[in-house]
């Protein structure tokens, strides 16, 4: 018994077990049975938050509003009222941009009013031709960067006009131009003000918590109902997905300066806002410059997520391509969209890092090279353009903007891949298909089901009350409760089973593949590059892929989520593996160990807290995944949320639903949490 | 005096404790002491980067405590530099702009704080070196930023705290003498906080030994190397090689009728070490002048075989 004695928690655990396994088994599955299925108390919850909404949007505090149109007076509530004004002015910048980059009267109509336009027909917006947007983006990055820059955003933009997706990117772009900026401002206003009060921060915590577990479409339908449906409702509410990890971003890099630099700045004589904007937040610029990456990152992953309320653009081409399951064109367009979270991620570190010569003494022609450059490009272009409509005459002026799907495109050749392998791999794959969901998935599917809800309680609590104690099981448990009251429990095991899948096939994967990959600093770096990139991709562009290969069943979405978040488990374990100390390495090396032992003995059981971090973003991906997978078709939680969507009341249910979600999230996550800091102080590792 | 244990007891700590003294215009004080003694948290309250709960400290015949803060930001923009242990140099700033910074936060143009940064990069020798950020930097070089940022402003007063703690011996070496070199330009006021006794004495010219946040003597380098004021500075003193740290001027005997003296003539500064091979090979007595070559004291070979072999204890013969 020496061996278990040693570990009280080992006992613990295993008691903990039996008592699980009893309760499932002595349990009695029937509606009335209270200990198999909580009632949902919280059934009414969702109406009364649509009640409420539609109260706040129409009832509450009417004030007099004058309409010019009717030039009378008319009641209205104050918060549709605001609402409805933000929108617009939303609206109005997104379609400054758009104009100017492709054309169009809706700014002038801003200004004066559709009548106007009518009778004044030379009263148009000329688009830019696109040749001058692609060489003066080109321009741009030479004149942060270099040449290397310049080249990748030529290719960028020019493989976006030559495939004919000029317009919808441009769309996408121009509510990508309004939502990052605006989201790396609002982010950078909270975070330092988190920064300065504390009990601001103890606030926004849990609130970001939430925020950032909750998944996409839970946000869209209060942003509907508040914001209406189009481009702005897009931008909205990907502002209010992106801002949440640039606060953070923000927050922690703020504290992380060094207390001798904000002396520093202090000594020197700064003031308050001196020392915030020229000491703390450019020393901070490292969390910052990541925050602005993954501010970008998030406007366009939200691209085809916005598309549901109305956002235009690639994301919704691309929607519609999955849907009519064209492939091919489907991979062009999410191929765009990677491209442009590059292209805007390379220029805007560009620009953060750009450096001043103070020594140059240049003349005029020097200081204004690239302003002079853009105005022969602009008179080039433009010559261009009009030689282009003399050349064109009897159609499309490829000079100045090609139309939508009027370019060359790939589409007829990813469709006969897919046919190929439609023909040659079919009966494989169905047949791994329908393996898979007979022998693994379903009976799967069906244990979580028939766990009762006390059961599940009593091991998630029992986990918690054995990592972390009485708090983290109240913690843990008070997560659930919510979820047991309401009526989605079944659906949110559902999902928990996805997850499961996908996290323990992700982990086994990417530990493997991680410890392989760690065993010298040329693979690591190798593959840390591939997990950047890979995590570029915004989300739903793993579904393209599988879906090209498993058709739309459970075992799509499985696949999806597998690739997906088996980025963090590798990123995690290479990481966690190669910052074993030197010293330890070499001590090792000293004792004579093997690779085998030196892997098992001193790297795991080192690195093991870090890549438990590395499992925890795992899950949350591994979350989002399941729920995105919705588009392609489950019966989990994500697909009452799809639902919600489209019902006029769904803004009760799309919230807790998200919640539920987000929930689920968090057990996980404070779970590994607390058990990893708590071993990684046992390992006196910081 | 604070009884330091009653506040123990109630879980504070006492950073300074009745620690009075006064600096003049143009000297320097250093503050040594281990870590935790309390000496950077009495650089900090007299810069107020800390606050303080108790006391007062005068500037110039202004208490610092009772300024608001925006007194406190313009005697920091005008007379206070301070150079960091860990030289804190903004990591988004390359060299010149560094420097410049405390020029801009004043409100100087580009150009002006531009053409002044390019002055103090000159002075503490980093020329070439103007665009390159501080990471690209050694230890030694980042601190000479660190000087060289401190002094843009022209202070009157100078505050360095630990300044050559993070360098390695060799280099602390090269900025002590540096840093000696710049103060016989300059000639500023500064407060001077180290760990390493031997750094102290060499810069000094008053020195504050401090423990547990309490100031257990403050004097001359040669007066505590020869007459410790309690036991705890003693400890320091007793592995100090005299003659490295001494001055003629603090051994020297007083003129007697009956002196007579050879060729040789020593200066009353010069350190014994620098000088004793020299009085070692003379017969007689050696004349002591001061800077104007005036006579003021004789020494004797044998006074320099009891400093640099003797273990007596040469407090008392230096009347």
């Amino acid at each position: 018994m020496g061996f278990l004695e040693k570990r009280p928690k080992l006992i613990q655990f295993i008691f903990l077990l039996v008592i699980f396994f009893s309760m499932c088994f002595f349990i009695s599955p029937s509606e009335t049975n209270i200990l198999w299925r909580f009632p949902s108390l919280f059934a009414g919850v969702p109406l009364a938050i649509n009640n409420f909404a539609e109260y706040l949007m129409y009832d509450w505090m009417l004030i007099e509003i004058y309409d010019p149109e009717l030039d009378d007076y008319e009641e209205s509530a104050l918060v549709k009222e605001i609402t409805r004004s933000f929108s617009r002015s939303v609206l109005f910048c997104i379609e400054i941009i758009r104009d100017i980059l492709l054309g169009g009267v809706k700014t002038i109509v801003a200004f004066t009013s559709w009548d106007f336009v009518k009778e004044n027909q030379w009263a148009v917006w000329p688009a830019l031709p696109w040749t001058l947007v692609a060489s003066a983006t080109m321009l741009l990055g030479y004149a942060l960067k270099g040449k290397g820059l310049a080249l990748f955003v030529g290719f960028a933009t020019f493989y976006i006009a030559i495939f004919g997706q000029w317009e919808p990117a441009m769309e996408t772009l121009s509510f990508v131009l309004i939502a990052a900026p605006a989201s790396f401002v609002l982010g950078l206003i909270f975070g330092v003000f988190a920064y300065k009060n504390t009990t601001v921060e103890a606030i926004l915590m849990p609130l970001l918590n939430i925020a950032q577990t909750m998944p996409h479409f839970s946000y869209l339908v209060p942003v509907m109902v508040f914001f209406g449906v189009g481009d702005h409702a897009g931008a909205i509410a990907t502002i209010i997905f992106a801002t949440p990890p640039m606060i953070r971003l923000t927050l922690l890099g703020l504290k992380r300066v060094a207390p001798e630099v904000v002396e520093a700045g202090m000594m020197n004589g700064c003031s308050n806002t001196q020392l915030m904007f020229k000491v703390l937040i450019p020393t901070a610029r490292r969390d910052i410059l990541i925050g602005i990456n993954q501010v970008i990152m998030q406007c366009l992953a939200m691209a085809v997520i916005a598309s549901f309320i109305g956002a235009k653009g690639l994301g919704f081409n691309l929607l519609l391509a999955l849907n009519q399951l064209r492939i091919g064109q489907a991979l062009e367009l999410g191929i765009c969209i990677v491209l442009i979270a590059v292209v805007l991620d390379k220029l805007s570190l560009a620009w953060a890092n750009k450096p001043t010569d103070y020594f140059s003494d240049l003349n005029f022609i020097e200081k204004h090279k690239y302003g002079l450059c853009f105005l022969v490009l602009l008179i080039f272009t433009s010559i261009c353009a009009f030689l282009g409509s003399i050349l064109f005459a009897d159609g499309i002026n490829y000079l100045y903007l090609i139309p939508h799907n009027r370019g060359i495109t790939t589409e007829l050749f990813w469709q006969a891949g897919v046919d190929w392998m439609v023909d040659n791999w079919y009966h494989g794959l169905q047949n791994f298909n329908t393996t898979l969901i007979v022998k693994i998935l379903m009976p799967m599917k069906a244990a979580y089901l028939s766990m009762p809800v006390s059961a599940t309680f009593v091991l998630l609590m029992g986990l918690g009350y054995i990592i972390g104690g009485a708090k983290s099981a109240l913690t843990v448990g008070g997560f659930l409760l919510f979820i047991a009251l309401t009526e989605w429990w079944d659906r949110a095991l559902i999902t928990a089973y996805m997850t499961t899948f996908g996290v323990i096939v992700s982990v086994i994967i990417g530990v493997i593949v991680g410890s392989i990959c760690a065993q010298n600093s040329f693979t690591s770096k190798a593959i840390l590059l591939v997990c950047d990139t890979f995590q570029t991709f915004p989300s739903f562009i793993y579904l393209i892929p599988v879906i090209m290969l498993f058709g739309v069943t459970d075992t799509s979405v499985l696949f999806a989520v597998i690739v997906y978040s088996t980025i963090p488990a590798t990123r995690y374990t290479v990481e966690g593996l190669r910052n074993v100390p030197q010293s330890l390495q070499d001590a090792g090396s000293m004792s004579g160990v093997s690779r085998m032992q030196r892997w098992v003995k001193i790297e795991m059981p080192l690195a093991f807290p870090h890549i438990m971090l590395g499992i925890n973003q795992t899950v949350i991906f591994a979350l989002f995944m399941v729920i995105i997978g919705a588009m392609i078709g489950t019966d989990d939680l994500g697909q009452y949320i799809l639902k919600a969507l489209s019902d006029k009341n769904g803004i009760g249910n799309g919230l807790m639903l998200g919640l539920c979600v987000a929930f689920i999230g968090l057990a996980v996550d404070h779970l590994i949490h607390t058990w990893a800091d708590k071993r990684k102080a046992v390992l006196g590792l910081n | 005096m604070i009884d330091a244990k009653i506040f123990q007891e109630a879980g504070c700590v006492v950073g300074v404790n009745n620690a009075s003294f006064e600096v003049q215009k143009g000297e320097m004080l250093v503050v040594m002491g281990l870590s935790g003694s309390g000496k950077s948290t009495l650089l900090r309250c007299i810069s107020r980067l800390a606050n303080t709960t108790a006391g007062e400290i005068y500037i110039d015949g202004e208490d610092l405590l009772k300024m608001n803060s925006k007194q406190l930001i313009e005697l920091r923009r005008t007379k206070m530099g301070m150079v960091f242990q860990n030289f804190a140099l903004l990591p988004h700033k390359t060299v010149l702009e560094n420097i410049a910074f405390p020029l801009q936060v004043k409100g100087f143009s580009t150009d002006d704080s531009i053409k002044r940064a390019v002055e103090m990069v000159e002075l503490v020798g980093l020329n070439g070196r103007e665009n390159y950020f501080p990471r690209e930097l050694s230890g030694g070089q980042q601190q000479r930023v660190g000087i060289a940022r401190s002094l843009a402003v022209e202070p009157d007063i100078w505050f360095l705290d630990e300044p050559f703690s993070a360098l390695d011996p060799l280099i602390r070496k090269e900025m002590q003498d540096e840093f000696l070199r710049l103060q016989s330009v300059l000639n500023k006021t500064i407060l001077f906080v180290t760990h390493d006794f031997s750094e102290a004495l060499r810069l000094a010219d008053r020195i504050a030994i401090m423990k547990d946040g309490v100031i257990e003597q403050l004097d001359t380098p040669a007066n505590i190397v020869l007459k410790p004021a309690t036991e705890y500075v003693r400890k320091f003193t007793k592995e100090v090689p005299r003659e490295k740290v001494l001055k003629i001027e603090s051994v020297m005997d007083p003129i007697t009728h009956t002196s007579d003296f050879g060729p040789l003539k020593v200066s009353k500064n010069a350190i014994i070490e620098t000088v004793a091979e020299a009085i070692l090979t003379e017969q007689g007595n050696v004349a002591v002048v001061d800077e104007k070559e005036a006579l003021v004291g004789s020494i004797h070979a044998s006074k320099i075989i009891q400093i640099l072999f003797g273990n007596t204890n040469l407090s008392g013969q230096n009347k």
